[in-house]
């Protein structure tokens, strides 16, 4: 189990337990957080599952593959440390992990 | 436990809408009972993995269902698996099930899904026949699953397809019957059509197109060839037969509720009884960027009418209009469509179908895009979703001219 904070984009916080091997937008829909749409249930194919990640964790997330990459580039609300939910698997390396959501996923 | 604290919501249906609905109740702040029918053993799931990723066992359910069963306990959600609801009594605001069971309702939501299409000819019976529609159906399909066995795919649409892909990576002879003159004919451009097929084919499935399956031979009870109609007899191992789907709209119907092809909804997902709703496959609803009534198969339709459902109920607006999206994965091929090409006049190709694994093909109808086929290209994909809800009137040439991007393909 590794723990992850949720920030909701009005800064409430959801800290979760996640079963190691899921992926941050599993566990955020599985528990319901508010703010995660994520309507193709991870296939990638709809960027509705986006998250902010701090810099500092960012050497710790698997690389944003192209698709990724892209789908990213055209949501309304992306930034430079924009990540797809769907793509970032958990593992002991994120414990303690905190990542912010956007004001809508459309 | 009185009569009264029984009553709530109560939704027929566990698919993607129904579970939607709950979450979305919890949200919109709905404190009473609700109670969950499905004829399903499973709790809600997801069913787009199941002709993808979870046909190929690289998923298990624990990936597929859409939340824990003790959330369900948890949320005051009451899940009548296995069970299937029989009827509804408008008047009375009741829904009886098989079991004999008689559930009274404040509000329903009709979330019945649909269901296969099935194939109409001798033969059908057989052992080895098989759909694909719920989870049992892929671990039948599953049990056949060896290097070397024979499927035969009827039908090539996108589930027939996905299925060849992933019978194929596994190691199995695959032929697929299609009827038209070319596979996906229903909704894709022949461009599509010609790419799919080239792919399929270079992975070593056959596709045989302009074929009317006639029937289905079997020997002491198990299908063993599949009759084409045309003289030919391809032999088989098994059938996985994927031919469309048709919404289960009965129940609704004999309720008295409009139905014309789907349950008739408006933009809030009220039927035609002011305190029973539907949504997801089963419905007919209006759709303003295409200003005509729509009924989709898709997961989008499902939780967005969940959604709009869950706050109707509540006593909110909340509108249902989006374009509808869709996706196919095959092989290492992401197709993602956004947008409907029904009625279109022109197809404008970005990119090289005939030899690269990436393209997009535009649907204009008189110069506006109304739907595009994204095959591994995200940002047309992505672009075009928000261009087809603005009805962009576009140059084909910028569309297909791969030097401009797609952020300024909109511009004079």
């Amino acid at each position: 189990m590794t723990k992850v904070t949720f920030i909701e984009h009005s800064g409430k916080e959801h800290t979760l337990d996640v079963a190691d091997g899921l992926t941050l937008m599993e566990a955020a829909t599985k528990a319901m957080i508010p703010g995660i749409d994520a309507d193709c249930g991870g296939a990638c194919a709809c960027a509705t599952c986006m998250v902010f990640v701090p810099a500092e964790w960012e050497g710790k997330l698997a690389e944003k593959d192209p698709m990724e990459d892209t789908m990213l580039d055209f949501c309304e609300h992306s930034a430079e440390n924009s990540r797809l939910a769907c793509q970032i698997k958990v593992s002991p390396a994120l414990e303690g992990i905190r990542v912010t959501m956007p004001e809508s996923q459309h | 436990m009185s009569v009264g604290e029984e009553t709530g919501i109560v939704i027929i249906g566990a698919g993607q809408a129904a579970s939607q609905a709950v979450v979305s109740l919890r949200m919109e702040g709905y404190e009473g009972r609700i109670t969950l029918i499905g004829d399903e053993a499973e709790p809600p799931y997801q069913r787009p993995p199941l002709s993808k990723k979870f046909l190929a066992g690289e998923i298990g359910f624990d990936r597929v269902e859409l939340k824990p069963a003790e959330f369900y306990e948890g949320a005051n959600c009451r899940l009548l698996l296995s069970t299937r609801a029989t009827a509804i009594d408008a008047k009375a605001k009741t829904v009886s099930t098989g079991d004999g069971q008689l559930i009274p309702y404040t509000k329903l939501l009709i979330a019945t899904g649909s269901r296969v299409r099935e194939i109409n000819v001798p033969g059908f019976d057989l052992e080895g026949v098989h759909y694909l529609r719920s989870v049992g159906d892929v671990h039948e399909i599953q049990s056949h699953f060896k290097a070397g066995a024979k499927m035969v795919v009827v039908g090539g649409g996108y589930i027939g397809l996905e299925v060849a892909a992933v019978a194929k990576k596994n190691g199995l002879s695959v032929t697929v019957l299609e009827t038209a003159d070319r596979v996906l004919a229903r909704v894709v451009d022949p461009i599509v059509s010609k790419f799919y097929e080239r792919v399929h084919g270079e992975a070593g499935v056959d596709i045989l197109t302009g074929v009317t399956v006639t029937g289905f031979e079997g020997k002491d009870g198990k299908v063993t060839g599949v009759d084409a109609g045309d003289g030919r007899i391809v032999p088989c191992d098994f059938v996985v037969v994927g031919i469309g789907i048709l919404p289960n709209t009965e129940l609704a119907l004999n309720a008295g509720l409009k139905v014309e092809n789907g349950i008739v909804v408006d933009e809030m997902t009220r039927t035609s009884d002011s305190d029973i709703f539907a949504a997801g496959d089963c419905t007919n609803h209006p759709n303003g960027t295409f200003d005509r009534r729509l009924r989709l198969e898709s997961v989008q339709n499902a939780i967005e009418q969940g959604k709009t459902a869950a706050a109707a109920m509540m006593g909110k607006d909340k509108p249902y209009n989006q374009v509808p999206w869709f996706w196919s994965d095959q092989y290492d091929l992401k197709l993602q469509i956004a947008g409907l090409s029904q009625g279109y006049t022109q197809a404008v190709t970005r990119g090289r179908p005939d030899t690269d694994n990436n393209f997009a093909v535009f649907y204009l109808k008189d110069g506006v895009l109304i739907a595009v086929d994204a095959v591994n290209r995200p940002p047309e994909f992505m672009m075009s979703k928000l261009l087809i809800a603005q009805h962009a009137k576009l140059d084909p040439a910028r569309l297909a001219d791969e030097t401009i991007n797609m952020k300024e393909v909109a511009k004079a």
